[in-house]
């Protein structure tokens, strides 16, 4: 192509602390083409889309408009630039109508206030060029994701974006509503929008796009016309990589299932989950972002009420939606998010690893301090936690080390079914590797692993068995020898009837 | 074993700042006693600490639960109706001839129930307690009023009335009462499960709950105990007037809270200690014997618990601001 591309990055790199979350990566957008952005979770493809929105500002490398270099202090910047995005869920103002919502801060005028008749033909004069029906007067409440997302398009559109972004749009849609999204952005394509695709699912960037750059670890991969590859080739571009070093897990010989889930259904979030883990065993749950996975350990644990199935734990079946009843019953819950749902930050490293085991620090009816003391002594040696006193808020720690604040808070508990998820993420190689470590030998203790967990090598260095879900359904069952990077992710993307 | 400390050097603010806070409310009270016992006169003499004590004896009592409330991130405001309400239940039974010995644990199964009807709005319905008890604040004493109009109930027992006055030496016996449950609920907040677990749910509901901490059902007695001790103070100030009235106590709530937060407890939850909360009872009820004694006007009273109030509320926020100015961000996400 001998144009200009209207936007594009030029050896942009960008680092949260120690993570280098994007590597000299290299993207241009023409106007009238739709550019997909592949990657796997955590390949940097949210930090492009923040980077190209002014939300961050690359540490190095250049942002070029129409060739010319430009810097974008904030969204603001990148807005008047013509770079507009639209998100999975979309914040409009609830009670603010459709239009009021398209022309907030840019009103049209009239002599007295805001010229309300203008703004209505406006906003249905921008509806009608995206070919849907919606009423400029309702209020945005109440509106469906997709529709909040056309009001996002429209209200780009009368910005005069030439560039739009569209960071996983279609997560939350259904098919109907991902058919009507991309007649509008396809015929916003043809009147010469740059569009910026980014998603999960393989199918719809080859429905929509006609060039596709992969990343990977944060890196670009490839940079490929739609017409030329497979969707097969999209997934080798994704994940081929080495297997990092990682602590594989030891053979152990499966005992008895300790944990028993059947047709576990909470609506609108996951349907149907059946599946066993047995002592001894270190069983992955695997799939995207979305997919569901959090969500089915959570009702596990209580967190969240499920709708119809059941869970067992050693035979017994639990009462539903209580976390207290889940841990009298043997199962511990390592949350997603460390800093909200793992610890309480102010409270000190003995009062978070205390907190979960109260019982057991009990004498009559007080907490015995030399118990409470002991026992987080002797967990956070075990873990080779690194800490000054044990009497320090838990906020001073590394990541890692509140991770095996909150790893010691559950193992003192002695559970037979521990539930980790994304028990690594944030965390430095040398801590992951102990917890790896850590993983295995509870295994090899009798334990039973669930673990959930977005990075392919850990599923694959790790699990005796893996399960892939794929939008809130378990789609296959691999075992350790039939599962490769390839195989999960074709389960993981919808591309197998396992 | 090496340190690694990520954060900064003020990182361990809190822990510091709640003895540095303790201390103060100390220094400040021993500083405003000894001004008093100089510079005022009638301040230093038995009786009238006698007074003193006794006359803080019902915001000491509604101080214990406020802590707990408040530490758990939730508030109470409804307590000083309630224990009009309470009053006003007492007098109308009294009236109605039962026996006084039947009527005190009525009053408490009234505070109990008002206590009760807060916590459910809280946690079966998930309001937010300051605009629950807001409501029930106005609700209590209105239906107070309902109950005994504007008239006082005065013939209560002298036994009684007699009990809640006397002292020994010059410690109230309604004092010693203060001592004994500040004792009981400094050991429930401090030394047993149910204490840390409120500390973490006040810091955290979400880690707490993920922790298998009930915190709907914590929350709930919490205002089932507020409720309960609101009506206890209500026969303390019933009997020591000698005067069972629907206005009984009006206003008492900013006393109480005040108290909790120039104590030290964060208004946010999570942070506190029962020790300085009673000393800052103890300061505020110092400060406002002696400059009634000082024959300052009414007003500027208020004026000196409002700004004690503000100055409590802002104090410990102005290093918490200072914190999250100098904290970088991580991911955009704050770490304050």
């Amino acid at each position: 192509m001998d144009q200009t591309p209207v936007l594009s990055l030029s050896q942009v790199s960008k680092a949260f602390g120690a993570v280098r979350a994007v590597r000299e990566v290299s993207l241009e957008l023409f106007p009238g083409e739709a550019h997909a952005l592949a990657g796997e979770n955590g390949a940097g493809k949210s930090t492009i889309v923040k980077i190209l929105s002014g939300v961050h500002r690359p540490d190095s490398g250049r942002i070029l408009l129409d060739g010319e270099p430009v810097e974008f202090g904030g969204p603001a910047d990148a807005q008047r630039a013509g770079v507009a995005v639209i998100y999975q869920e979309p914040t409009l103002f609830p009670d603010l109508s459709v239009m009021e919502n398209i022309f907030m801060g840019r009103q049209p005028r009239a002599r007295l206030g805001i010229d309300r008749r203008a703004m209505r033909s406006a906003a249905a004069e921008l509806f009608t060029r995206l070919g849907v029906h919606l009423d400029p007067d309702q209020p945005a409440r109440g509106l469906s994701i997709a529709d909040q997302q056309l009001v996002e398009i429209a209200k780009a559109l009368s910005r005069q974006a030439r560039v739009l972004i569209m960071d996983e749009p279609t997560a939350a849609l259904s098919g109907q509503e991902v058919a009507r999204l991309f007649g509008v952005a396809k015929a916003l394509r043809e009147q010469g929008c740059a569009l910026l695709f980014v998603s999960h699912r393989l199918e719809e960037m080859f429905e929509l796009c006609q060039r596709v750059t992969t990343l990977r670890d944060g890196a670009l991969v490839a940079v490929d016309q739609i017409a030329g590859i497979t969707p097969d080739d999209l997934v080798r571009r994704m994940v081929g990589r080495e297997l990092e070093a990682l602590f594989p897990k030891q053979e152990t010989d499966a005992g008895e299932v300790a944990l028993k889930v059947r047709r576990l259904t909470r609506e609108g979030v996951f349907t149907d989950v059946s599946f066993d883990v047995r002592r001894g065993e270190i069983v992955a749950l695997a799939g995207l972002v979305g997919a569901g996975r959090s969500e089915v350990a959570r009702a596990v644990f209580g967190i969240d009420r499920w709708d119809a199935g059941s869970v067992e734990v050693d035979g017994r079946r639990l009462r539903p939606a209580s976390p207290t009843a889940a841990m009298a019953a043997g199962l511990a819950l390592v949350p997603e998010d460390r800093r909200q749902q793992g610890l309480v930050m102010d409270l000190s490293i003995e009062r978070n690893i205390g907190l979960a085991g109260l019982a057991a620090v009990r004498r009559g009816p007080l907490v015995s301090r030399p118990a409470e003391r002991a026992l987080a002594r002797d967990w956070a040696v075990r873990l080779r936690l690194k800490f000054v006193r044990l009497t320090d808020p838990v906020n001073v720690l590394s990541g890692g080390n509140q991770q095996k604040v909150v790893l010691a808070k559950w193992l003192a508990r002695r559970p037979s079914v521990l539930i980790v998820d994304e028990p690594t993420r944030g965390i430095d190689v040398g801590t992951k590797a102990e917890v790896h470590r850590l993983l295995s030998e509870l295994a090899g203790s009798g334990v039973a692993v669930l673990m959930i967990s977005s990075e392919l090598p850990e599923v694959l260095g790790m699990a005796d068995r893996v399960l892939v879900m794929h939008e809130g359904r378990l789609v296959a069952e691999l075992d350790r020898a039939d599962a490769t990077e390839e195989s999960v992710m074709a389960a993981a993307t919808g591309r197998s009837a396992a | 074993m090496p340190a690694e400390h990520t954060g900064a050097v003020g990182s361990r603010w809190p822990v510091r700042a709640a003895y540095r806070w303790e201390g103060l409310i100390l220094a400040l009270l021993a500083g405003v006693a000894l001004w008093a016992s100089l510079g005022v006169d009638g301040f230093a003499n038995g009786s009238n600490v006698s007074f003193l004590l006794l006359d803080t004896t019902e915001i000491a009592l509604m101080v214990l639960t406020m802590t707990l409330v408040i530490v758990a991130a939730e508030i109470d405001l409804s307590v000083a109706s309630t224990l009009g309400l309470s009053c006003a239940v007492l007098g109308q039974l009294w009236n109605a001839g039962l026996p006084i010995e039947a009527i005190m644990p009525i009053c408490l199964l009234v505070g109990a129930v008002c206590g009760a009807f807060n916590g459910l709005l809280v946690t079966g319905l998930g309001l937010p307690s300051l605009a629950v008890t807001i409501g029930t604040y106005a609700l209590f004493r209105g239906l107070a009023y309902v109950l005994l109009g504007d008239q006082a109930v005065a013939d209560l027992p002298p036994a009684y009335t007699g009990l809640a006055t006397a002292s020994l030496g010059p410690i109230p016996l309604a004092s010693l009462l203060v001592v004994v449950l500040a004792g009981v609920a400094a050991v429930v907040l401090h030394a047993t499960g149910l204490g840390r677990s409120i500390f973490a749910l006040g810091s955290n509901v979400e880690a707490a709950f993920f922790a298998g901490v009930r915190v709907k059902r914590i929350k709930f007695w919490l205002f089932v105990a507020s409720g309960t001790m609101a009506s206890l103070a209500s026969l303390v100030y019933t009997f020591r007037y000698a005067s069972a009235r629907a206005d009984n106590g009006m206003g008492l709530e900013l006393a109480v809270v005040a108290a909790v937060l120039l104590g030290g407890v964060s208004i946010f939850g999570g942070r506190g200690s029962l020790p300085g909360v009673l000393m800052a009872v103890l300061l505020l009820g110092v400060v406002r014997n002696a400059l009634i004694l000082a024959d300052v006007a009414n007003e500027v009273l208020n004026f000196v618990t409002g700004l004690l109030l503000v100055a409590s509320v802002l104090a410990p926020n102005l290093g918490a601001v200072r914190r999250r100015r100098t904290t970088p961000s991580v991911e955009g996400k704050s770490v304050s």
